[in-house]
């Protein structure tokens, strides 16, 4: 499977009559905007607004995060979200707008959505404080139960950044970048000297607004099965969770996944990249153990030398973590953990919820319960009422004056346990 | 005129009094540097001096952990140090815990930075690495040269506010505390580098080595129940009902052993639970149901299992460090070794 990826670098959003891409400005007919996210009749209320990098601007509470993309040839973008689900994605040719965001922003769903401040301590954090972002606010009906709210925000997020992404269609891109998974067999035969790696992909789905879709389809529903790479980075996987938000892979991110772009840095070079084994994290064991017994099984029915793991979010995936590690190693295939830590704000206590033996490799994200003040902005996109219980704010975290103390844990992916960012954590 | 202070920490045998047979010798302060202090205050330079040295045997502090700790904080407080020094204690196992006891107790006290120097397998080392910074040294005095420099570039520091940077960077052990920090590379890129050496059968560096959990394997079964000594230890916090030894309902640091010579049962009269991890309210009722004594006088009249110990062990298991666990499963486990108890019902809650 081939995918050549353009990217039309854009450099800021303006309002405008026409929804359009010129000199690598993005610019926005708002109306018709606010009125594609309020087709759906669960949301009263959508204003646009726009942050920039470093802006006094804080953005809060944050759903998802979305690089508008466009498929040029070869399926449709979001298959089984917005586009159809046929053909498969991953092929063919896609232009993305490189350096712009849709933010969906509104009354909170769960305590796990964040912060992401445009600029000050926080941003460094962030990597979000370095896109210029078109915040979609939404104002939900009155009573609508929290995981249909979840769905029309999430639902408003992707239908903007696919508006916004036609607009890209035509234009010629800055950079070119062709992608390439070939069937196992050959794939294999290319680089026979290289060893063969692979990628377990763990989504998010622990259920109860904590859930990852793939083509559409719930990821608590299926069962660990192989992806092509460059299916993700047409939109194959969309986030719909409300993960701890310091966690949070956004839907930018799976666009984005750092392990994919990695390895395929590395491809031909000193690794074969063999494809990605998508799998999941559900709470009942039954579905842990099946699901790590599958993974090392395709991770030794692909003939695998060694495999990347990543997680999304703490404490529970952490059992899936160590089971996908332990029972990949006992295939006798060589594994490195990529995930955050969890340390209490002393750094004192335990990183991890679950351990094994087999973990002998770890690269870590960070320790998501340091501290950090964050202090007051100019503007506030959406709003601050509820910092203090937001995960990484507590009671009486926030001063008066609109600035407040928080752990990391509050700013938006920012110890995103799949390599994402280059914070890291290390032994004192 | 040196603009800072240090109290220095040492015991007996480097103040030059005694070996063994004066490790016994109570505390005492001299003015000044002593031993092993003159070679630490050179290193240091002129803008820093040694006030005063506070000597103390061995044995005496180990023996009489609290009132040593207390006099010694004193003596220190009197000359408002910048910074606080004990040792190098090498490989001195008592004097390696002494520097520990004594450089946790100053900076809790006295907010006064504190340092000190161990060798690795000292067992003072694993007790206080997590609150004292503890400079990496040999096995035995003749390390000492290597290990003042170190010393002294950490007490500038401290008594400068100057950052202490990573245990590698500045040669103290690791703490065990995890800090962030902005690497080179993002993770995925690390992790990559470090899956191609892991294939290769290199020698690579993990971010976070696991913990080893301490696992005991189960003892051999029971020969003979019908002649068998059992005992009753429990995480449940049962306790008489005045809580005598002020058992902590959560995080607790001590355990208690309660008579149960002469009952039947564990009366609710008698008995409470002072857990803080799960609702109390039917063991309050019933203490029998964590400590099940009503069943086990029946079985035991029954002829089913030899006799009961007449007492039982007991602490609260909820929020409760490793450490002290450990502690505690050592000293009841030797105590029933002592009264001959074959078996052990361990009741969690």
């Amino acid at each position: 499977m081939k995918l050549e990826l353009g990217k039309i670098f854009i450099k800021d959003i303006q309002f405008s009559d026409q929804t359009c891409v010129k000199d690598h400005v993005l610019y926005v007919n708002k109306e018709e905007v606010e009125k594609l996210v309020l087709e759906d009749d669960k949301l009263l209320e959508c204003h646009l607004d726009i942050a920039r990098p470093g802006d006094s601007t804080r953005i809060t509470p944050v759903k998802d995060v979305i690089e508008p993309r466009v498929k040029v040839s070869g399926g449709e973008i979001f298959p089984g979200m917005i586009g159809k689900v046929t053909p498969q994605v991953g092929e063919g040719r896609t232009h993305a707008l490189d350096g712009c965001c849709v933010v969906t922003v509104g009354r909170i769903v769960g305590f796990q959505e964040g912060v992401i401040d445009m600029s000050g301590p926080a941003a460094d954090y962030c990597p979000f404080s370095k896109t210029v972002n078109l915040c979609v606010v939404i104002e939900p009906k009155e009573g609508l139960e929290t995981h249909v709210y979840e769905k029309a925000g999430r639902m408003a997020g992707l239908k903007v950044a696919t508006y916004l992404g036609e607009a890209g269609r035509n234009v010629e891109p800055d950079t070119l970048e062709t992608f390439e998974t070939k069937p196992i067999f050959e794939q294999a035969a290319m680089y026979p000297d290289l060893p063969k790696v692979g990628y377990v992909h763990m989504l998010q789905s622990q259920g109860l607004l904590h859930d990852t879709y793939y083509y559409g389809v719930d990821a608590k529903q299926f069962i660990p099965t192989f992806m092509y790479p460059t299916e993700i980075m047409d939109g194959a996987i969309v986030s719909g969770n409300c993960v701890a938000p310091c966690d949070k892979v956004t839907t930018y991110h799976h666009f984005h996944n750092p392990v994919i772009e990695d390895l395929y840095k590395h491809h031909g070079k000193d690794v074969n990249f063999m494809g990605v084994i998508l799998t999941n994290e559900n709470v009942f064991l039954a579905d842990k153990e099946r699901h790590s017994d599958m993974v090392a099984k395709l991770a030794e029915w692909m003939g695998l030398d060694g495999v990347l793991i990543t997680e999304e979010g703490y404490g529970n995936p952490d059992t899936d973590l160590m089971m996908n590690c332990r029972k990949v190693e006992q295939k006798g295939v060589k594994v490195v953990l990529i995930t955050d830590e969890f340390p209490g704000k002393d750094g004192k206590s335990q990183s991890l919820a679950d351990t094994c033996e087999e973990a002998t490799a770890l690269a870590s994200c960070g320790q998501g319960n340091a501290t950090l003040q964050f202090p007051a902005m100019d503007k506030v996109i959406g709003t601050m009422e509820y910092i203090e219980n937001q995960i990484g704010g507590w009671a009486g975290c926030v001063n008066p004056d609109g600035s407040f103390e928080a752990e990391l844990q509050i700013i938006i992916a920012s110890t995103i346990a799949n390599g994402f960012n280059k914070l890291a954590a290390r032994g004192y | 005129m040196a603009t800072y202070k240090i109290v220095h920490y040492i015991n007996q045998f480097f103040a030059g009094i005694g070996g063994e047979e004066k490790a016994d010798i109570v505390p005492e302060v001299r003015e000044g540097a002593v031993g092993p202090g003159t070679a630490l205050e050179k290193a240091l330079g002129e803008e820093y001096e040694i006030a005063a040295t506070v000597i103390c045997g061995d044995n005496y502090f180990g023996e009489n952990l609290d009132t040593a700790t207390d006099t010694i904080v004193e003596m220190v407080k009197q000359y408002e140090p910048d910074v606080f020094v004990a040792g190098p204690a090498f490989n001195a196992g008592r004097y390696g815990v002494a520097c520990g006891t004594i450089c946790k107790a100053v900076e809790e006290r006295l907010g006064v930075p504190v340092l000190t120097a161990e060798y690795e397998e000292n067992p003072g080392v694993d007790m206080f690495r997590k609150d004292v910074i503890i400079v990496k040294t040999g096995d035995s005095a003749a390390t000492i040269r290597k290990a003042v420099p170190v010393m002294a570039a950490l007490v500038k520091k401290m008594a400068t506010g100057e950052e202490i940077l990573g245990p590698d960077i500045e040669g103290y052990h690791e703490r065990g505390i995890r800090v962030n920090y902005f690497a080179e590379e993002r993770a995925s890129e690390r992790a990559i580098q470090m899956l191609t050496k892991k294939m290769k059968g290199e020698e690579f560096h993990t971010d976070l080595p696991m913990p080893k959990f301490d696992r005991v394997d189960p003892a051999e079964p029971i020969k003979d129940i019908k002649h068998a000594k059992l005992a009753v230890v429990t995480s449940g916090g049962v306790v008489p009902t005045d809580n005598p030894d002020h058992i902590e309902s959560s995080n607790a640091t001590k355990y208690g052993v309660y008579s149960i010579a002469g009952m039947d049962t564990m009366s609710p009269n008698d008995f409470t639970t002072i857990h803080g991890g799960y609702d109390r309210q039917f063991v309050m009722e019933n203490p029998n149901l964590v400590v099940p004594l009503d069943v086990l006088r029946e079985m035991e009249k029954d002829g089913e299992f030899g006799e009961l110990v007449n007492y039982f062990c007991t602490t609260t298991g909820t929020g409760t460090a490793t450490g002290s666990a450990a502690k505690f499963g050592d000293e009841i486990g030797k105590r029933l070794v002592e009264d001959h108890v074959d078996g052990v019902i361990l009741v969690s809650t």
